[in-house]
């Protein structure tokens, strides 16, 4: 059976900036994945790659089998992507906007209402469902991202820093429902920072720098790459040169 | 076509969310009502007809129809909402059809709500109702041809002054480029077909064609290729500038 997300030597170059060189790796269903790396690793370039949004200068992503550059519509119904920072669009209310979501990924007309009601009681949106996106308080447009990421009940997602900017209350709830998702089944890649979120919430890291993979394993296995068996030490061995 | 519709239904209601689309019916309806009365002779002409109305259109338009179409994809990108807008299960092609058709819904409602001058002219004499509902239909399709062009100026960059001074000129030169003005630089050198091919691109002159109340062949396919160019322009500049 295809893995729920699998890239081969994926490569991305703007110009003459070689930003992902060669990225190969795979989540099967029920994983959630750690995508670890410095700022300007090529993680978002990597991500958007693999949700369709970039077109790869070499290599494949394919999700559930299908090659997102190839055919890129039937690949997208399987995923639910949170772009970098979550852009909305804020002059919609957040009911408006799940709806117009929900409908471009083909969720039914006649389960759309249930679903939207289910996701927003699960992220805690109910109280703000009129309201304007751009009145919103970060964490509530975070939650508003991740509530679109998952209307239709895709079998992968991809995350891009999906608990960035929230506070700690914030980020806990977003990592009990992440933990959650990929518990159903899902085949979750997400991208982070926060070396503790690794931890808590994913069976398996990807590390990159400078464009290519330089760890695939279990938290347990980028620990043990340090002497000192910190993460935070691991992550400095593998991407500070020298 | 389910798609475009789901796309084109957003975008349209996008406009009423902000004052946007009132500012620019008050402003659009006003000009287009004020200008035959003051500028246009209507009453002084003795006939009882809408050309005074209807020849202003295609330098109305030139305004009005790039503000409408510069945030179509300039917005997108400067919000960063294109990036959610294409990781959906969406053609490029369905998302440009689909702002396209709400933009030029838009324009087409403003059209619409100028009835009440064609109510004047049958209450004060007896127009050629024909030649009435021919000019509205080929303004319907001067702007459509417009709004094409502006969304591929909009697509171009996320600075929508940008996009919109781009799209001014682009309409300015595709309504001018059958007047002497345009064309005089090319006689003496350029071959006559040369110059018969700058004058038949002229929106102008395809418009004022169909304002006599004839809806000509080939007016009417230089106004919907327009409008499938630039459609497909849109759809290539969305394609290979999508994450820049």
């Amino acid at each position: 059976m295809a893995q729920a997300i699998e890239t081969s030597a994926l490569t991305k170059r703007f110009g003459t900036v070689q930003a992902v060189t060669g990225v190969s790796f795979a989540v099967s269903a029920g994983e959630v994945v750690g995508f670890l790396g410095p700022n300007g690793a090529g993680k978002t370039t990597t991500m958007r790659m693999i949700a369709g949004y970039l077109d790869p200068s070499a290599g494949t992503a394919r999700i559930c089998g299908v090659d997102v550059a190839e055919n890129p519509v039937a690949a997208k119904r399987h995923l639910g992507y949170l772009p970098e920072g979550a852009p909305l669009y804020g002059d919609m209310s957040v009911r408006d906007f799940l709806e117009f979501i929900a409908a471009a990924r083909g969720v039914a007309k006649s389960v759309r209402r249930e679903r939207i009601d289910a996701i927003s009681a699960r992220v805690r949106l109910e109280g703000v469902m009129d309201r304007r996106i751009d009145t919103l308080s970060k964490g509530f447009k975070r939650r508003v991202g991740i509530a679109q990421a998952v209307i239709h009940d895709p079998e992968v997602l991809v995350l891009d820093e999906p608990t960035d900017g929230l506070d700690p209350n914030q980020k806990h709830e977003m990592r009990s429902f992440i933990t959650d998702l990929g518990r159903s089944g899902k085949a979750i890649l997400i991208s982070t920072h926060l070396l503790e979120e690794v931890e808590t919430t994913c069976s398996r890291v990807v590390l990159i720098d400078a464009g290519m993979v330089k760890m695939d394993g279990t938290p347990a296995d980028l620990r043990a790459v340090s002497p000192g068996g910190t993460l935070d030490d691991a992550f400095r061995t593998l991407t500070v040169p020298g | 076509m389910n798609g475009v519709l789901i796309v084109a239904r957003r975008e349209f209601l996008s406009y009423f969310a902000t004052p946007l689309a009132a500012v620019f019916l008050v402003f659009f309806l006003g000009i287009a009502a004020a200008l035959p009365f003051y500028i246009g002779n209507f009453f002084g002409r003795n006939i009882a007809d809408l050309e005074p109305f209807f020849s202003f259109h295609p330098w109305l338009y030139m305004v009005f129809v790039p503000a409408i179409g510069m945030r179509l994809w300039a917005e997108e990108r400067r919000q960063g909402t294109i990036e959610l807008l294409m990781t959906l299960p969406l053609s490029i092609t369905q998302a440009v059809l689909g702002k396209f058709i709400a933009a030029w819904g838009f324009l087409t409602v403003a059209l619409a709500l100028t009835f009440p001058l064609s109510v004047t002219v049958d209450y004060l004499g007896s127009p050629d109702n024909g030649v009435i509902v021919v000019s509205y239909f080929a303004s319907w399709l001067l702007a459509g041809a417009m709004l094409a062009v502006s969304s591929a100026f909009s697509a171009l960059t996320r600075n929508q002054v940008v996009a919109f001074v781009l799209s001014v000129v682009a309409c300015f030169t595709l309504l001018m480029s059958g007047l002497e003005i345009v064309l005089a630089p090319f006689r003496g050198w350029a071959p006559r077909e040369l110059i018969d091919l700058i004058s038949h691109l002229s929106l102008l002159t395809h418009f004022s064609d169909m304002m006599r109340g004839v809806i000509d062949l080939p007016g009417l396919v230089f106004f919907l290729s327009l409008i499938g160019f630039g459609l497909f322009a849109t759809v290539a500049i969305v394609d290979t500038r999508k994450a820049r």
